[in-house]
């Protein structure tokens, strides 16, 4: 992993170049994180992969997390390996949650009475039709995101912008709801002892 | 990249063409009209090639393969949501069942985050306890590929073969751990037991046969003139495509790019492990069967290095706070019996970090990102599952080929729709 | 020997009359009813789908349980059919999604009649470990089941033993509880009674019930 001087040798070169775009740097365990505004992912992860110095020319993995009482609530993370020097640096992306200022959950499961979604998908989050955090899909550079994208829009709701197919790919594909969030219930069902099971049909 | 659109515009514009082209020929050879049209097939998701539910679209020309779209998620479970509503040591069972075949992998993956966010070390027996065992999953994981593909491919017998020697290493799996698959053997800390009395003769005897039987499998299989045929020259993808889209493991390795995790990063007892890495030269399936073979070879030979040096001492470590008292010490220490307590009851806490850990599995790069948040829940599990990323290279291996090689390309592909859909 | 030979002879030339004649063929004809014959021929002759879903599939039908340890072939099974029109018997063998679900039900419905279902691992039995969105809380939700096997995953010798119990099932015979095979009762503990106890009218009445479905 580049170290901890290494890594501000980095946020310092990057933010030459595009001023605002790293937020943050992290270092834990070993680990170097960048923690950068969302509007500049392609522009970070462009300089990561083709700066002389630099080389994170592979994308290890593409994932997001909720981090739900705190903001910015969601992070889309970029694995990114330098397999020359073998190092990995993760770059995190903070989005905000559009909906979260109407206070309205993200969908429940699929189990309640709610219309089917129509139309783009922006719409399909409930009856308030709270939007959902956009961000630049980086597959033009790592095409490699291609399916990681999808199943980050799947679980969270994050909407790439100019991915050639945002659909979901591991949930049915009229499924409502986005299930990894934190506000999604597991789902299930309690074990039927016998005390109970005059509930259960 | 741009995706082709795959409509009837499309059809009618091939159609289009190779009528207009055979306009000629229809009035030198009238009544010899010829159209030929995309038809799109649907393969899966039950299907005898018994991959897992893997749906495919596929557009055909005839025999050959236009276009490939993969449709999964019919085998989604849900255990990454799962596993953020159980303490840490729970998700170790749920985590083992992505990857089926692997499931020492996906243990070590989690276990190894959670123990680099602890900044808990290990004892060296628990390395060179836990290499083994990783090595002879690796072992397992490529006999059932061969089985399985070989089979696909139409030579039965190695599917009987194969599996003889799989059901050897499940039997040293359930002297170890208790249960063929699915182990629950490693834990935080080590590994949940030492191995038991016989168990190090018994693997003696699987690692000296191990390789004559690898030999028998090449005999058998390296030069019959079908699967030569039918392996060699197909599937083949380019090394830069292969790192674009993210490929990695034996794939990779068959197209020429030396890259392992367990030779570029150092965990686990591979730093002071011998072995080579197989690679191959062209990137075509049959490098992917030899380099797979050979693969097998290199971990019974770790295997063997790891039992020689297997170091005298503790299993698991420890530290009280995150490792289970020896259960002889509970009726003598009032501290054991409370630590005990503790973790059963509610799990060690795991301060306000996030990490991400990868290890070669057989399939590829298997990462573990393990979001903490200061609770005895972890408040996000990830797996960066290798087949999941390989599967994007199916397309290119299988456009502009027949369909019999794209099912060739399917099984040395090697994808376990377990871990793909999760 | 020789005896036999003679009467063969006989036979065949038209000499056993009567009462020997009968007794000739019943010595050497297998004397059933057809329904017996068909349950033994349709247990003996189980064609399975060869469906795997999850790590079920591994170790059981149609991996391990079909190869050579745990040999399916001897219970003449082994003609694993691709297509569920030509297959008689479904084993559920893994977890069942939300998504994988319609599917199967599909299959299920596309075999012929007579069909049977196994449900494999404690995750189609009941969905499993996995208490969640994503998983059908057993098969039973959505299709017939005839057997269920449980453990995640079980072992093939379990799943060998659930198939067997399928054939008694098919055969019409269910399988008899150990105490009626071993002589074993007066064994029975009764709750809050230790051993040799006496048990209540209600639940003496309850288990002959129960032991008079089971045809001990």
């Amino acid at each position: 992993m580049p170290d901890a001087p290494g890594l501000e040798l980095i946020r310092g070169e990057i933010e030459q170049d595009h001023p605002g775009a790293v937020l943050d740097t992290g270092f834990e365990h070993g680990c170097a994180s960048l923690a950068i505004d969302p509007a500049h992912v392609l522009a970070v992860l462009g300089w990561l992969r083709d700066a002389p110095g630099q080389g994170y020319r592979f994308l290890s993995s593409l994932h997001a997390a909720d981090y739900l009482p705190a903001t910015p609530r969601f992070a889309v993370h970029y694995e990114l390996l330098n397999r020359d020097r073998v190092e990995r640096i993760r770059v995190k992306a903070l989005l905000e949650d559009p909906s979260s200022a109407g206070g309205v959950a993200s969908g429940g499961p699929r189990t309640e009475a709610q219309p089917p979604p129509a139309g783009p998908p922006e719409a399909a989050t409930g009856p308030a039709a709270g939007a959902l955090p956009e961000i630049d899909s980086c597959v033009s550079i790592f095409p490699t995101a291609e399916f990681q994208e999808r199943e980050a829009y799947d679980f969270f709701g994050i909407v790439f912008n100019g991915h050639p197919d945002l659909t979901r790919i591991l949930l049915p594909e009229d499924y409502v709801g986005w299930p990894q969030r934190r506000d999604f219930p597991v789902g299930g069902e309690p074990v039927t002892f016998t005390y109970n099971e005059h509930n259960y049909g | 990249m741009a995706s082709r659109p795959r409509t009837r515009e499309r059809a009618r514009e091939i159609a289009g063409d190779d009528v207009r082209a055979r306009a000629g020929a229809e009035e030198a050879a009238p009544g010899l009209a010829e159209r030929t049209e995309v038809m799109t097939v649907n393969i899966g998701p039950h299907h005898p090639a018994t991959h897992g539910v893997l749906r495919l679209v596929v557009d055909l020309e005839g025999e050959v393969v236009k276009d490939l779209r993969p449709i999964i998620g019919y085998v989604h479970t849900g255990i990454e949501k799962s596993c953020e509503d159980k303490s840490y040591w729970k998700v170790i069972p749920f985590v083992e069942r992505m990857d089926y075949l692997s499931y020492f992998f996906q243990m070590e993956a989690f276990c190894g985050a959670v123990e680099r966010m602890i900044e808990l070390e290990i004892p060296p027996r628990a390395k060179y306890l836990r290499t083994i065992f990783l090595e002879l999953n690796r072992i397992h994981s490529h006999l059932v590929w061969l089985g399985t593909t070989a089979l696909d491919l139409g030579a039965i017998s190695m599917l009987w073969y194969c599996f003889r020697e799989r059901d050897r290493i499940l039997d040293l799996f359930e002297m170890a751990a208790g249960q063929r698959m699915h182990t629950r053997y490693f834990q935080v800390g080590g590994v949940i037991e030492d191995i038991p009395l016989g168990f190090e003769a018994k693997l003696r005897e699987f690692i000296a046969d191990m390789p004559v039987r690898v030999g028998q499998y090449q005999d058998l299989l390296d030069r019959n003139e079908v699967f030569l045929s039918r392996t060699k020259g197909t599937g083949i993808v380019s090394r830069e495509r292969l790192l674009e889209l993210g490929v990695t493991g034996p794939l990779l390795r068959a197209a020429g790019e030396p890259w392992d995790l367990r030779k570029a990063f150092d965990y686990l007892a591979y730093p002071e492990m011998d072995f080579k890495i197989p690679v191959g030269t062209v990137g075509d399936n049959y490098d992917r069967y030899r380099v797979r073979v050979a693969e097998m070879v290199e971990s019974t030979r770790i295997v063997e290095q790891a039992l020689d040096g297997l170091p005298e001492g503790p299993f698991i470590a420890d530290d009280r706070k995150y490792v289970l008292p020896p259960r002889s010490e509970l009726s003598t220490s009032m501290e054991s019996l409370i630590h005990h307590f503790k973790l059963v009851t509610e799990g060690y806490r795991v301060g306000p970090s996030e990490l991400y850990y990868a290890i070669e599995s057989p399939r590829g790069e298997l990462g573990c990102f393990v979001l903490a948040d200061g609770s005895a829940k972890p408040a996000r599990v990830h797996f960066r599952d290798p087949s999941f990323v390989n599967l994007q290279a199916f397309r290119d291996m299988s456009v502009d080929s027949y369909v019999a090689d794209m099912i060739c390309s399917l099984g040395m592909l090697d994808p376990i729709l377990g871990g793909v859909d999760r | 020997m020789r005896s036999r030979q003679l009467r063969a002879r006989d036979m065949l030339r038209g000499d056993l009359e009567g009462e020997e004649l009968e007794r000739y063929v019943e010595e050497r004809v297998v004397m059933t009813n057809f329904d017996k014959m068909l349950g033994w021929a349709r247990s003996n002759s189980i064609f399975p789908l060869t469906f795997g879903l999850a790590c079920c599939a591994i170790e059981g039908i149609p991996m391990a349980a079909v190869t050579a340890r745990y040999d399916l072939a001897r219970f003449g099974a082994e003609a694993g059919r691709a297509s569920p029109r030509q297959a008689d018997l479904i084993i559920l063998s893994g977890r069942v999604s939300i998504k994988m679900a319609p599917i199967i039900r599909r299959l299920y419905d596309q075999m012929l009649e007579p069909k049977w279902a196994i449900s494999m691992g404690a995750c189609s039995s009941s969905g499993g470990m996995f208490s969640n969105y994503a998983v059908v809380q057993g098969a039973d939700k959505f299709m017939p089941i005839d057997v269920h096997v449980p453990g995640c995953p079980p072992r093939p010798e379990a799943v060998l033993y659930g198939f067997t119990k399928l054939q008694r099932k098919i055969q019409g015979n269910p399988d008899q509880g150990w105490r009626a095979r071993y002589g074993a009762h007066g064994t029975e503990e009764w709750a809050r009674g230790g051993p040799r106890s006496e048990p209540s009218t209600e639940a003496a009445e309850a288990y002959e019930a129960a032991r008079g479905l089971i045809g001990a």
